[in-house]
Formats: structure tokens, C-alpha cells, sequence
């Protein structure tokens, strides 16, 4: 398998076929959440890219060249990403407000909320340990690598949550049963998109 | 005092049941409810988390400064996780293998900052002690109900400790829909739960 093939396989599987909020269930608070509406999911993704990337590059390079020289690893990178995230969404916030006003007001309420977004810590967790991950690499990821996969599982989460949005925003003017209006159709409607996304599985080998 | 320690406990059950009533810590429940075993284990994990560190943050509200607590609640909830990690790993591991990378995702459960933040840092430690059991209880309770509801339904057999407890696809040759054990059942019994609490409350409130 060629370079460029292992990498564009590396974004596929961890944007569609291993879909952090379909298929493995990761950040379904926000996805529930903030997706009321269409502008507001188109915020939250953006957020989430931005925050994603810069978490996972920054505790890649604190595991490697720190934690394990030091052999702390095992039992420090929870606190230590945890802590590196809530420090870079202040930051991110503080950066984004100074430079850019409309990119803050587009995104600025939904920056502090992905401190606990599980789907940042999860994705920084497993560009230093893999094993958590099916897709054939037995080996921790290098530097681009991680940073790709960080990408890809932020593009998923994006298309994920705005595709519901749309999906949603129609549903909040169909006749429903009353038991089933709001949330419990939602979910309903997540188990269908689920579904559909199953059917990525198994894709180029993944 | 009893009185209200009682309610405290209670609250997190049903009236205000994480899951199902304030909508967090979702991700977790839906995806380790595949089977029973990983539902106990899961809720045991986020019980004990949620109960000390509701003790903790509750002992150290008066000298936390408020600018910086959310940063302080997660030292505290990260120090448990870790607790829970490297026990689980070392005294449970196949389980642990099982529940992969949620055990650390306990760290980020909304249900544990949300109630640091809520109820531990505004109560006594004893009030905080039974919001985080009762919390944990209800979060608890609920992984089971669809833990023992998928694995019964989706797989046909119930499997504890290695223990086959029944096994309905030999006794009545049940043939189980695996759509329920796979990603989706999830969200349709989630789903489902909740417009059949609903539907309950309405019809209760109407008589």
C-alpha cells in the first residue's frame, strides 16, 4: 500500500466508517445538544476542527518528548490532556476574540463547551495509544499521522452533526405522537443516520 | 437531616435522572450498553468517580477560588479516573478491554462536572455525598435496564463471568435481531425509553 493511499484510508476510516458520533457513540451530549439548528451545528463543527487539531498536536508532542522519557505516561495523560485542552480552549477563546470578531460571534459560545467535549480528549488519547482503534496500525502514530486522523475525526463529527441538524429542523414541523416529540424522535432519527453509516463498514478494508 | 439526605439520593433516581431528565453523559450510556456486565461495570466506575469527588470538591469549596474551579474539579475528577483506570486494568482486565477507551472518558462525563459544579460546590459534604450516590445510582440503573434489555434481545442469551445465565436461542430457538446490539439499537432503545417515560408521566399527570 502506497503512502498517500495508507493516509487517505487513515481519514476516510476515521471520518465515515469509524464516525465518532454514529458509529462510536463519542460526544453525543453536544450532538444532541446544539443541533437544533442548522447555523449553530455549523458553529459547533468549526469549533471542534479548530480545538481538535491544536489539542491532539500539542499532547502528541507533550507524550512523546515528556511523559514517556519521564515514564509517566501510563498514569498522567488523563489529567495531562484534560489539562491541556481546558488550556487551550481559554486560549483558542482569548485568540479567536482578539483577531477575529466574526468568528468569534459565530463560534465563541460554543468554545468553552468543548472542554467537555469527550470526543476532543478521545481523539488526543488515541493518537498516542491506537490500540483503542481498529484500523490495522499496531504501532502509535507519527506526528502527521495523528494530526490527519485528528482531522479526519473532526470532519466526521462536522458532517455528522450538521446533516442531523437539517434532518432535525424538518422534524420540529412534522406531526409526531406527542410521547415522541422532541428527543425521543431525535434519537430515533440518530438510529436511522446510524444505520446509514453502517453501511460504510468494511469499506477498503477498514 | 436524614430527610434530606434522602431526597438528595432520590433525586438523581428519577426526577432528575441523568440520563434520562438532564440529557448528559449520554455517550457512555449508549455505547457500553451493549451487554450487562460492561452496564454494571461502567456504573460502577462512574459511581465511585461521581461519589468521591462530589466529597472532595464539596470539602474544598470554601477555598476555591471561583476563576479558576473548573480547572481545579478536573484535577479532582481525573485523579479518581485514574484510580478507576489502573485498578480496573489490573483486577478486571478483559473488562477493561472491553470498555476501552471509556474508562477514560469518565473525566469528561458531563454528569461529574455538571454536578461538581451544580450541586457539590453550593452543598455540605454529606448533601454532596448523597447527590453523587443518588446520581450514580440512577445513571447506574438505567446502563442496566438497556444492557440487559439489548443483550437479552439482541443477542438472545445472557452471559455473566463467563456464566451463561439463559440462553433463549437454544430453550425456544429465538433467532435475535442483532440490529439491537449493534450501534443503532442503541439510540432506538434510548429512544424508545424515553417516549415511554413520557407517555407514562403525561398519562399520569392527566388523571
Amino acid at each position: 500500500m502506497g503512502e498517500a493511499q495508507r493516509y487517505f484510508l487513515l481519514f476516510i476510516g476515521a471520518a465515515l466508517v469509524y464516525n465518532i458520533l454514529l458509529i462510536r457513540f463519542i460526544a453525543l451530549c453536544s450532538f444532541f445538544g446544539v443541533s437544533n439548528r442548522m447555523e449553530t451545528s455549523i458553529g459547533m463543527g468549526l469549533a471542534v476542527i479548530f480545538v481538535m487539531t491544536m489539542a491532539t498536536s500539542v499532547s502528541w508532542v507533550l507524550w512523546k518528548y515528556l511523559l514517556v522519557p519521564l515514564g509517566v505516561g501510563e498514569f498522567l495523560y488523563i489529567p495531562a490532556f484534560i489539562l491541556i485542552i481546558a488550556a487551550l480552549v481559554q486560549f483558542e477563546e482569548m485568540v479567536i476574540r482578539k483577531t477575529s470578531p466574526t468568528l468569534y460571534s459565530a463560534m465563541g459560545i460554543y468554545l468553552p463547551l468543548i472542554t467537555t467535549n469527550c470526543a476532543v480528549l478521545a481523539a488526543a488519547t488515541e493518537a498516542v495509544k491506537p490500540g483503542f482503534l481498529k484500523l490495522n496500525i499496531a504501532y502509535g502514530f507519527s506526528l502527521p499521522e495523528a494530526v490527519l486522523y485528528t482531522i479526519g475525526v473532526a470532519t466526521g463529527y462536522t458532517v455528522a452533526i450538521i446533516m442531523f441538524a437539517a434532518i432535525r429542523e424538518r422534524i420540529d414541523i412534522a406531526p409526531v405522537p406527542p410521547s415522541l416529540k422532541g428527543y425521543p424522535l431525535a434519537f430515533i432519527t440518530a438510529a436511522l443516520m446510524s444505520l446509514a453509516f453502517m453501511g460504510f463498514a468494511g469499506l477498503a478494508g477498514l | 437531616m436524614l430527610a434530606t439526605l434522602w431526597r438528595d439520593f432520590k433525586n438523581g433516581i428519577i426526577p432528575e435522572n441523568p440520563l434520562l431528565r438532564l440529557m448528559i453523559g449520554l455517550c457512555s450510556a449508549l455505547a457500553v450498553s451493549t451487554r450487562a456486565e460492561s452496564a454494571l461495570f461502567m456504573g460502577i466506575a462512574a459511581t465511585f468517580v461521581l461519589f468521591f469527588s462530589n466529597i472532595i470538591i464539596s470539602a474544598i469549596r470554601k477555598v476555591t477560588a471561583d476563576q479558576i474551579r473548573i480547572p481545579i474539579f478536573i484535577v479532582v475528577i481525573a485523579s479518581f479516573v485514574t484510580i478507576v483506570d489502573l485498578t480496573m486494568r489490573a483486577y478486571f482486565p478483559v473488562i477493561y478491554d472491553r470498555l476501552g477507551v471509556w474508562v477514560p472518558l469518565i473525566v469528561v462525563n458531563c454528569i461529574i462536572l455538571g454536578r461538581a459544579e451544580a450541586f457539590a460546590y453550593r452543598h455540605g459534604i454529606l448533601r454532596s455525598a448523597a447527590d453523587g450516590m443518588g446520581m450514580g445510582v440512577g445513571y447506574t440503573g438505567l446502563l442496566l435496564i438497556m444492557g440487559i434489555f439489548r443483550e437479552t434481545v439482541g443477542s438472545g442469551k445472557m452471559v455473566f463471568f463467563d456464566k451463561t445465565l439463559f440462553d433463549l436461542t437454544r430453550s425456544i430457538g429465538f433467532s435475535p435481531p442483532r440490529i439491537v446490539i449493534l450501534f443503532p439499537g442503541a439510540f432506538l432503545t434510548f429512544g424508545f425509553i424515553m417516549a415511554l417515560l413520557n407517555k407514562w408521566e403525561s398519562r399520569r399527570r392527566s388523571k
